[in-house]
C-alpha cells in the first residue's frame, strides 16, 4: 500500500509562527544544535521553534531534525529510519533486514498530516539486534557491520533509503519547511538530550526525502549548511575505505569522514576536526616543535579529508554535540551557553528565540570546534527516567507488549 | 652517379645583406658551423642545411639582420607519404642506421589535457582571492601510514601527543619539481642552474643517471639521486648525499631502451662524476641487469632504502599499457614514490621510432594508476610524480585532478634556460650551451642568471595555480588532487572518459 495520496486526511491549522516566518527574505541554509551536557532531556518542540525562526533561510525544500535519547525503551537496540518509495522497495529491504539482524521491533513512524506536505514515502522504523552469531561469522564490530547494512541498502535497494541507524536516536527528514516537517513527525512527542535541527535550500540535488538533513551513520549525525568544493577527493578518499557515497549530496561525505576518524582510526573530535578543518601552514609553522610534528603529519596524512569550501556543520553524537566552521568561516555559525545547555545556530535570533537571554554567547572562529559533552552518567539517569515516564507513544507500547523491557 | 644527398635543407638562413654589419657574430655564435666568411668582405654564407633554426645567431645578430624560414621546397601533395617519411626515407637509404632524435614526441596525437576543462564557483560557493587569502601549494612526498595514532595527553599533562612514526618526506613547498636530465647529456652549467633554483623554490632537482658533480653539494637537500642501469657515478656516498633516491626503470621518450652517451661529451668532469674513463662512451643498458622482475625491484628499493636510512625511494616508470599494474606493483615492492614519465617526455637522444610510436600519455597514465592504486587501498603508500608532456601550469592542475601529487618539468625547464626546441639535444653542438660539454658552448649559459630564469617560470606557474584554486574554491592544494570532480572532459570518446574518470562537459 502506497501512503501516497491516502484519502481522509486532516490538516491542522497553520501556527502563528509559521505565518510570522513567511515575511522575510531569501537567507540560505539553516542549522541549529541544542545539547543539555548534564544529559536532561528536552522536548523536540524546542528545537522545532528555533528552526521555525530562519524559516526563509530554507526554500521548503527539505527539512529536517535529529534527536538523541529520543528511544530510552529500547536504548541498546540499532533504530533504523526507512524511508521507502513503495511497497516493493519495503518488502525487499526487510527481507534484507531479516536476513542479516534479529529484528525485535517494528512499526511505521508517527506522523501527521500537514498542509504542504505531501508525496511523502513510507516511513518505518526498525530496532534491530544483530546477535553474537552473526558477529562471529562475520568478524566485524558491530558498527562495521550496520555500516555495511546501511551501504547495502543504500546503494542496492531501489527506492529504499536508511535516514538513520544509530542507537537511542533517530533523523526525522523530508521535503518541506523544517518547521512542518518537525510537526509531520511530530518531533515535540520525543524528548532528547541533544536535538540538532536543518532548513535547506538546495542548489545541487534534487529535492527528495533522502537527500534532507540531517545525514547520519550509525550514531553520528550531520546537518551542513554550505558546499564542499572538495568533495569529488573526498568521495574517493572515503571509497577506499569502503564508504559508498550514493545519496546525490556532499553532506554525506562529512558524516562518512566523521565516522572513520572518530570510530574507525580513533581520533579525538578536536583532532578530526583539525583534519576536517585545518590550521594553515603558516600557523602550523609558528607551534612548538611537537605540536609541529603533529598538525604537520595530520594534515599529510589527512589531506584527502580536508573539507575545503564554505560550511558550517553540527555533528550529532551519542555523548554530545559538535559544531565546526571551515578555515575561513565562509558561512555563519552562532555559539551561545546557558546553564549546562550549549546552543549553536545559523543565526543568533534562532538561539535566542529558545533561550532569551544566555549566560554567554560568541561567535566560534574559523576552524575552532565547539564541542558539548553528555557525561555518560548523565545519559544513563536520562534514560532511566525516560523509562519510567514513557507511555504515550507507540513505541513504547509496542516495546511493552514485546515484553521488551 | 653517386649523390651527395636527396635531403634538402630543412630551413633557409635568410640574410639581410644591407643591414648585415659584417661583425662575424653569427658565425661565433652558431654551434652548428653555419656560417663561413667570404675572406674580402667578411659577409656570412649560410650552409643552410646544417641549421637546427635554434635563433643563436637571429637572438644575437646585433643588426636584426637574420631570419631563419622554413625551405619551403614544394612537394607533390600526399597525406599518406609526407615530405618528412619522404626525407626519412631517402637519409636511412643514404646511412644505414636507427633514426636518432633529442625532446620530445611531436607526432599529432591526441592532447588529453586539452580536452579537459576546469571548474569554478558561482553563486553556491565563494570563490576565493588569492591575492588575500592564503593559498597553500605544500606537497608531501612519500609513504603515509592509513591513520595516525594521538595520544590525547601530552608528557607533563600538555596538549595532544603524535605517536605514529612517520616515514620520512620530501616537502615541496609548490607541486612542481625538475624531472631527471644527467650532468653528461646537458651541462653542468645546467645542473647548477636547476639545483640553485630547486633550493630557493623549496623543490628538488633530479640529478638524471649522470652522478652528483661536487659543485652541487650546497645543495644536496633539494636534489634526488637516481640510480639508473648503468649505475654512473653511484656509491655510498653519492646515495646518501641526496634527499631521496630514484631508481629509473623506463623514460616516457624511449620506454624499454638504454642510453648512449657519447665518448665526446665524456670530458675530464664528466669523467669523474660519472666514474668512467673520460672519452669512452657511456652506455647504459636497456634494463637493470639486476632486476629481471618485481622481486628484484624490491631487493633494490631495501637495499636502497638501508643504504640511505630509509630515505624515501621513487622508482620512475614509462607510462606503458598496462602502466597501472605495474606501478601497483611498485608500490607493493615498497616504492614511496612513483614517478609516471608519459610518452611526451623529453630526451638528450633516442630513435625517432621509439620516441614517436612507443608509450602513453601521462594523462592516461596518472588516472589509471591512481584509480588502481585506490581500488586497492594502497594509494597512501606511495605518492605519483606526473611528468613528460607538462608544458604549462594548466597541465600541473590537471594532472593533480586527475591524481598525481605532484609533477616534474624537464623541457620546460630547459626552455627557461634558453633551449629552442630544436629536436637536436643528440648532436652535443647545443649553441645555446645546454646540451653540449663543449665548453665555448657551455660557459653561455650563466647559472645564477638560470637559476633566477627557472625560479621566475616556476613561482609565474605557482601564481597562476593559485588563481585556479581560488576560482575553484578551495585552499589548499590537497583540495585539488584527486579531485576529478573538478575536470569535464569536452571533444573525449566515452571509453576515454571513463578511463580518465572524468564526467563529459555538460554532467
Amino acid at each position: 500500500m502506497s501512503r501516497r495520496g491516502a484519502p481522509g486526511r486532516e490538516f491542522s491549522p497553520r501556527p502563528a509562527y509559521r505565518e510570522e516566518a513567511a515575511q522575510r527574505i531569501l537567507g540560505g541554509c539553516g542549522l541549529i544544535g541544542i545539547c543539555d551536557q548534564s544529559g536532561e532531556r528536552m522536548s523536540g518542540e524546542l528545537v522545532l521553534r528555533g528552526m521555525a525562526s530562519m524559516h526563509d533561510r530554507g526554500n521548503g525544500l527539505g527539512g529536517g531534525f535529529a534527536g538523541y535519547g529520543i528511544y530510552p525503551e529500547l536504548p541498546h537496540l540499532f533504530c533504523f529510519h526507512l524511508l521507502y518509495d513503495d511497497d516493493v522497495a519495503k518488502e525487499d529491504t526487510e527481507f534484507y533486514l531479516k536476513k542479516h539482524f534479529r529484528v525485535v521491533m517494528d512499526e511505521p513512524i508517527p506522523t501527521k498530516p500537514i498542509r504542504g506536505i505531501e508525496d511523502e514515502p513510507i516511513l518505518w522504523r526498525y530496532f534491530l539486534d544483530i546477535g553474537e552469531e552473526r558477529l562471529h561469522e562475520t568478524q566485524l564490530s558491530a558498527e562495521d557491520y550496520v555500516v555495511h547494512a546501511v551501504m547495502d541498502v543504500n546503494s542496492f535497494i531501489d527506492g529504499a533509503f536508511v535516514a538513520s541507524s544509530g542507537k537511542n536516536m533517530g533523523a526525522f527528514k523530508g521535503v518541506g519547511f523544517p518547521e512542518e516537517i518537525g510537526e509531520f513527525f511530530r518531533i515535540g512527542d520525543y524528548r532528547g538530550w541533544t536535538w540538532t535541527g536543518h532548513g535547506r535550500f538546495p542548489t545541487n540535488s534534487p529535492g527528495w526525502w533522502g537527500g534532507a538533513h540531517p545525514f547520519a551513520l550509525l550514531d553520528y549525525s550531520i546537518v551542513h549548511n554550505g558546499e564542499i568544493s572538495s568533495y569529488g577527493i573526498n568521495e574517493r578518499y572515503l571509497e577506499m575505505f569502503g564508504y559508498r557515497c550514493s545519496l546525490q549530496t556532499d553532506t554525506e561525505v562529512v558524516t562518512y569522514l566523521f565516522d572513520l576518524m572518530l570510530r574507525r582510526h580513533g581520533l579525538s573530535v578536536e583532532m578530526a576536526c583539525k583534519a576536517l578543518a585545518s590550521p594553515f601552514w603558516k600557523d602550523i609553522d609558528l607551534m612548538p616543535e611537537e605540536q609541529r610534528r603533529l598538525f604537520t603529519a595530520l594534515r599529510m596524512v589527512y589531506g584527502s579529508a580536508l573539507l575545503n569550501g564554505p560550511f558550517a556543520v553540527v555533528l550529532g553524537m551519542t555523548d554530545g554535540m559538535v559544531a565546526l566552521n571551515d578555515r575561513i568561516k565562509l558561512r555563519p555559525l552562532v555559539a551561545a551557553q546557558h546553564g549546562e545547555v550549549v546552543y549553536v545556530a545559523s543565526e543568533e535570533s534562532a538561539i535566542r528565540e529558545v533561550c532569551p537571554r544566555p549566560e554567554r554567547s560568541w561567535m566560534p572562529l574559523a576552524g575552532e570546534p565547539v564541542v558539548a559533552r553528555v557525561s555518560d552518567k548523565g545519559r544513563q539517569k536520562s534514560i532511566a527516567q525516560g523509562r519510567q515516564s514513557v507511555g504515550q507513544r507507540r513505541v513504547a507500547q509496542n516495546a511493552t507488549a514485546l515484553g521488551v523491557f | 652517379m653517386a649523390y651527395t644527398t636527396f635531403i634538402p635543407p630543412e630551413f633557409r638562413v635568410v640574410i639581410d645583406r644591407e643591414a648585415c654589419q659584417q661583425c662575424g657574430r653569427c658565425a661565433q655564435q652558431c654551434g652548428w658551423n653555419v656560417y663561413t666568411f667570404d675572406s674580402e668582405e667578411r659577409l656570412p654564407h649560410p650552409d643552410h642545411s646544417k641549421c637546427a633554426a635554434c635563433h643563436r645567431c637571429a637572438t644575437f645578430c646585433p643588426a636584426g639582420a637574420i631570419t631563419i624560414k622554413k625551405n619551403d621546397l614544394a612537394f607533390k601533395q600526399s597525406d599518406s607519404l609526407s615530405p618528412d617519411l619522404v626525407k626519412a626515407i631517402w637519409r636511412q637509404a643514404e646511412t644505414g642506421g636507427v633514426q636518432l632524435t633529442g625532446m620530445g614526441n611531436d607526432k599529432p596525437y591526441l592532447r588529453v589535457f586539452d580536452h579537459l576543462l576546469l571548474d569554478a564557483c558561482q553563486v553556491t560557493n565563494p570563490s576565493i582571492d588569492p591575492l588575500r587569502e592564503p593559498m597553500e601549494m605544500r606537497t608531501f612526498l612519500g609513504r603515509k601510514p592509513d591513520f595516525l595514532e594521538v595520544a590525547e595527553e601530552g608528557r607533563a599533562g600538555g596538549g595532544p601527543r603524535l605517536l605514529t612514526e612517520l616515514d620520512r618526506q620530501l616537502q615541496l613547498e609548490t607541486p612542481i619539481m625538475f624531472g631527471g636530465m644527467s650532468y653528461g647529456s646537458v651541462s653542468l652549467n645546467v645542473h647548477r642552474s636547476l639545483a640553485m633554483a630547486a633550493a630557493e623554490l623549496g623543490t628538488f632537482m633530479n640529478t638524471g643517471e649522470g652522478g652528483l658533480h661536487s659543485d652541487l653539494e650546497p645543495y644536496q637537500d633539494h636534489i634526488i639521486v637516481q640510480c639508473a642501469s648503468g649505475r654512473f657515478g653511484v656509491d655510498s656516498g653519492y646515495l646518501q648525499a641526496g634527499a631521496a633516491v630514484e631508481i629509473k626503470i623506463g623514460q616516457g621518450a624511449k620506454p624499454g631502451i638504454g642510453g648512449h652517451l657519447p665518448g665526446e661529451k665524456i670530458d675530464y668532469q664528466v669523467s669523474i662524476t660519472r666514474m668512467i674513463p673520460q672519452g669512452t662512451d657511456a652506455l647504459s643498458p636497456a634494463p637493470h641487469h639486476d632486476i629481471y622482475s618485481i622481486e628484484d625491484l624490491r631487493q633494490l628499493i631495501y637495499a636502497l632504502k638501508e643504504a640511505t636510512g630509509y630515505k624515501p625511494i621513487s622508482v620512475k616508470i614509462a607510462c606503458v599499457h598496462n602502466v597501472a599494474a605495474i606501478a601497483s606493483g611498485v608500490v607493493r615492492a615498497g616504492a614511496d614514490i612513483i614517478y609516471l614519465d608519459g610518452f611526451r617526455g623529453g630526451t638528450g637522444a633516442s630513435p625517432t621510432i621509439i620516441r614517436d610510436h612507443v608509450g602513453l600519455p601521462v594523462e592516461i597514465g596518472i588516472a589509471t594508476v591512481d584509480q588502481r592504486l585506490r581500488d586497492e587501498g594502497i594509494r597512501n603508500r606511495a605518492s605519483i610524480v606526473a611528468a613528460g608532456g607538462i608544458r604549462g601550469s594548466a597541465d600541473v592542475v590537471k594532472a593533480i585532478a586527475l591524481g598525481a601529487d605532484a609533477c616534474a618539468i624537464g623541457t620546460a625547464a630547459l626552455v627557461a634556460l634558453g633551449c629552442h626546441v630544436c629536436q637536436k639535444c643528440h648532436t652535443g653542438c647545443c649553441s645555446w650551451g645546454i646540451c653540449t660539454q663543449r665548453p665555448e658552448l657551455t660557459r653561455r649559459l650563466d647559472p645564477e642568471w638560470g637559476a633566477s630564469q627557472l625560479v621566475n617560470l616556476v613561482r609565474a606557474w605557482t601564481h597562476e595555480m593559485a588563481e585556479v584554486l581560488g576560482a575553484l574554491g578551495v585552499n589548499a592544494i590537497e583540495s585539488l588532487r584527486g579531485s576529478r570532480e573538478r575536470l569535464r572532459g569536452l571533444g573525449l570518446d566515452k571509453t576515454t572518459l571513463d578511463i580518465l574518470g572524468v564526467k563529459p562537459a555538460g554532467l
